[in-house]
């Protein structure tokens, strides 16, 4: 038996290791245009600041790859014939398949903006986008993000690592406001301006402008503004990337279309990750997830059904973290990040401290916790997971927030503050 | 601003170098406290501007961009030439003190006031040893700010070495005790345990009773009930000398450590083989004072001496310090320090200190891994979700604290959740 797997991002690696501990004899072969190993993607903002050099990002060594026998072969994938169970690299080469596993990640997102294919305006996902990020620096004075996400304010903490002015474009009226409350969102564009980044809220891209050579020179916002940036960075989220897997007849939506075992519309062709759309979430029917965690979770999923498992995929209570220039973000469970869509029985806590560098937040339904947000303070992930699962009061885990404190020893006692202070507000 | 000040530390530093370098050769402009002051007050006011001016009106937070493109930190032209140095210096200090004379007879005033005698090389290395660890110091607590475990620990290593590791001993001197440092014991400094040393303290009075015993208890009773309670960290990052100039002098540098498997293999033979090393030494020691020298003859003082050259004078000074900037900052405490191998025996499987990981929120990104000095890949087991339980750990914190993800914790706890 040969399992195939297109892509060797954390998804595609986690599905080899978990197939690996479950079929010993079996072949499992790592395939990617990207790069010769696997490398954390999250890291390569390190890389270019100068905090990690590449290797530093690998997350294992040679030998750990020889030593569970996952063989690797590099190339870009453009045609995948599932009737004769084979697929195609650029260069010509063949590769047969009995199982093949689509872990192909994403893409930046591209809006048709005048100008974005202009040299010096890209996305920041792949090694080739940090590399052409390291290209485009050489003389850069000046840059504009596009776009108020998680991967904008990483850009543009990069950009002004190496001492140019950063302007970052946000639709929203706060920061990620759209994913945040407004609380959190004021507090995380603070954190930015304070950094020196040039933030403009509710501002759009109009169009990006040319210069004499041909390549960036400025952005245009949807107000008529010109701001000069010879690297402008496009933030604005990410689709899953389905280039290889375009003709091979797979059933697919925003991405490739999986079952609740992370099959495909063919019963030999599995995906996982970032590019998987899943359609019989009871959840939210039409998923697609995007995290390095949601990724490494379903990796894990599909490496154990191509395996001859039957395991389903239960995300369970979901949790995530950032670092948006100094300040740490936690969140477990789901909070609300618009007020005006809350429904009766919904309420929200929220304490914040009077330098605005910490902040928590508690919803609950009907009295039970059901998700908080942590700013500036390290909350541990298995104790919130077990008050939201057991659907605990504010009277029941107050008292007892000292559990959750993840911060390093003698860090003070802002939590406890937080207890004491908890407030049902608004928004 | 910062521009401006980092040019007066400069020229300040250079003023101070200028004229040590000048005394080296005996050319120093005015003797006595005037050519002290010449050469350290501008030295230090130097160093602590540079220290502290590139943080000065940054964000607090982590600050490590562009270390690996720095000559000194990232393994450049900066840190061969800056190797050199030290390690020479190692070698003037140990083997060739002659060369030093110069700068030593400058140091004759501030000798005179702590410990009413000349002073000697020793004297100018625990000067420039305490110096770096002190300005470095507040380097590390400027860098470090925004974390109180960081800044406390900062404050005790610069705490001991400067009154344990140098003053104190200066002042014994000064009042005709015998010398003793109170923050070593055996088996890194072996003779703390050596009878004929033992004698000779218990003989000096009842100071030297005290020291005698302090030094036996702390090595075999405050040892391991303090590994027990809070992990090797108690010692190794903050209270020993050498820990302290690595954690403080050696923060540039502790991202050149090796994380490879085979740099964990070699650790745990070179560790362990200095450990058995320094233990036949000992026993020699005692086998030798049991039966008057008549059996062992001259074994036991070539044993003491050449353990003392290669271990005490090579690994640990040449090499542990000298190679800073080549091999990272804990070299020594890594590969060859006894006592390390001894508390890290206990750390491993009798204590209560681990770190923690939380749950599965690693994004594996190695920054963990990176700026571990003592080269544990801590991020193998941060993405599994493991707490880390490792001999060479000497929690230094720094990997919680560059984690940007909020996944590592220093921990002490019951023993069955490790």
């Amino acid at each position: 038996m040969h399992v195939v797997i297109i892509g060797n991002g954390i998804a595609g690696v986690t599905a080899a290791l978990a197939l690996r501990k479950r079929r010993r004899d079996w072949k499992i072969t790592l395939v990617s245009g990207e790069s010769d190993a696997f490398f954390s993607r999250t890291a390569l903002m390190y890389v270019y600041m100068g905090h990690m050099r590449l290797q530093d990002t690998l997350p294992y060594e040679p030998w750990f790859w020889q030593e569970r026998r996952l063989d690797r072969v590099r190339g870009w994938v453009v045609h995948v014939d599932t009737a004769a169970h084979r697929l195609t690299f650029d260069d010509g080469r063949t590769l047969a398949w009995d199982k093949l596993i689509v872990a192909t990640g994403s893409t930046p997102n591209r809006f048709g903006w005048p100008g974005e294919d202009l040299p010096g305006v890209q996305g920041l996902y792949s090694l080739q986008d940090l590399e052409a990020l390291e290209r485009h620096s050489v003389g850069a004075s000046r840059a504009a993000v596009v776009g108020g996400g998680l991967i904008g304010v990483e850009l543009a903490e990069m950009l002004h690592s190496r001492g140019m002015h950063v302007t970052l474009l946000a639709r929203e009226s706060a920061y990620w406001n759209n994913a945040l409350p407004t609380a959190e969102a004021e507090m995380v564009g603070g954190v930015i301006r304070a950094a020196g980044i040039d933030l403009r809220l509710s501002t759009e891209l109009g169009a990006i402008e040319a210069g004499d050579h041909g390549r960036a020179a400025a952005v245009r916002t949807g107000a008529g503004e010109r701001l000069p940036a010879q690297i402008v960075g496009l933030t604005a989220g990410v689709r899953p990337s389905l280039g290889a897997v375009a003709g091979a007849g797979l059933d697919a939506g925003r991405g490739l279309r999986v079952n609740a075992q992370l099959r495909t519309s063919h019963p030999d062709v599995y995906a996982c990750g970032d590019c998987a759309e899943i359609v019989d979430d009871p959840e939210r029917p039409g998923r697609v997830e995007q995290l390095w965690y949601t990724g490494r979770m379903q990796g894990e999923v599909c490496g154990a059904n191509v395996a001859g498992e039957a395991q389903t995929y239960v995300r369970g209570v979901w949790f995530n973290s950032a670092k948006f220039f100094d300040l740490e973000w936690h969140t477990y469970g789901q909070v609300r990040a618009a007020a005006s869509t809350r429904p009766p029985g919904e309420r929200t806590h929220l304490w914040q401290d009077a330098a605005r560098r910490r902040l928590l937040r508690v919803d609950t339904v009907d009295g039970a916790v059901v998700g908080m947000n942590a700013l500036g303070l390290r909350q541990r992930q298995d104790v919130w997971t077990r008050w939201i699962t057991e659907g605990r009061s504010m009277a029941d885990i107050l008292p007892r927030l000292g559990e959750a404190n993840f911060d390093p020893e003698f860090s003070g006692k802002a939590l406890g503050q937080a207890a004491g202070a908890l407030r049902e507000v608004q928004a | 601003m910062n521009r401006n000040l980092t040019l007066l530390g400069l020229v300040l530093l250079l003023v101070g170098l200028g004229t040590f370098v000048a005394s080296l050769f005996g050319h120093a402009l005015v003797g006595g406290w005037g050519g002290l002051a010449l050469t350290w007050l501008p030295f230090t006011a130097g160093g602590l501007i540079l220290a502290v001016a590139p943080y000065a009106g940054t964000t607090p937070g982590i600050k490590n961009d562009g270390i690996w493109r720095g000559t000194f930190s990232g393994r450049g032209v900066g840190a061969w030439l800056l190797g050199l140095v030290l390690t020479g210096f190692y070698c003037l200090v140990y083997w060739w003190p002659e060369h030093l004379e110069g700068a030593i007879r400058a140091l004759d005033p501030l000798a005179q006031a702590l410990a009413g005698g000349p002073a000697s090389q020793w004297f100018l290395y625990g000067y420039l040893y305490t110096l770096a660890v002190t300005i470095m110091g507040a380097r590390m607590a400027m860098r470090y700010r925004h974390n109180r475990y960081q800044l406390v620990r900062t404050a005790s290593v610069v705490f001991f070495q400067l009154a344990f590791g140098f003053l104190v001993p200066q002042l014994l001197r000064a009042f005709q005790q015998p010398e003793f440092y109170f923050t070593y014991f055996w088996p890194l400094k072996k003779e703390y345990l050596f009878p004929n040393d033992l004698q000779g303290l218990a003989s000096s009075g009842g100071f030297g009773v005290f020291m005698a015993f302090w030094g036996v208890a702390v090595a075999l009773v405050a040892t391991p009930v303090l590994t027990w309670y809070f992990g090797k960290r108690w010692y190794c990052s903050w209270v020993c000398g050498c820990g302290g100039l690595a954690e403080t002098a050696g923060d540039p540098f502790r991202q050149l450590s090796d994380k490879s498997l085979s740099a964990w293999k070699f650790e745990r033979w070179s560790i362990h083989l200095t450990l058995v090393a320094v233990t036949v030494v000992t026993a020699l020691v005692f086998g030798n004072w049991a039966l008057g020298g008549a059996w062992l003859g001259e074994a036991s003082g070539k044993a003491t001496h050449w353990y003392g050259f290669l271990v005490g004078s090579v690994l640990s000074g040449v090499v542990g310090v000298g190679f800073y900037p080549i091999l990272g900052t804990r070299v020594w405490c890594r590969y060859f320090c006894p006592q390390a191998a001894i508390l890290g025996l206990i750390q491993r499987f009798y204590s209560r200190f681990r770190i923690t990981t939380n749950g599965g929120q690693c994004i594996s990104c190695g920054n963990c891994s990176t700026y571990c000095e003592m080269g544990i890949d801590v991020r193998a087991y941060a993405q599994r979700g493991q707490n880390i339980v490792r001999a060479s750990c000497v929690g230094c914190g720094v990997c919680a604290a560059v984690c940007p993800r909020g996944v590592l914790k220093l921990e002490n706890g019951p023993v069955k959740t490790r």
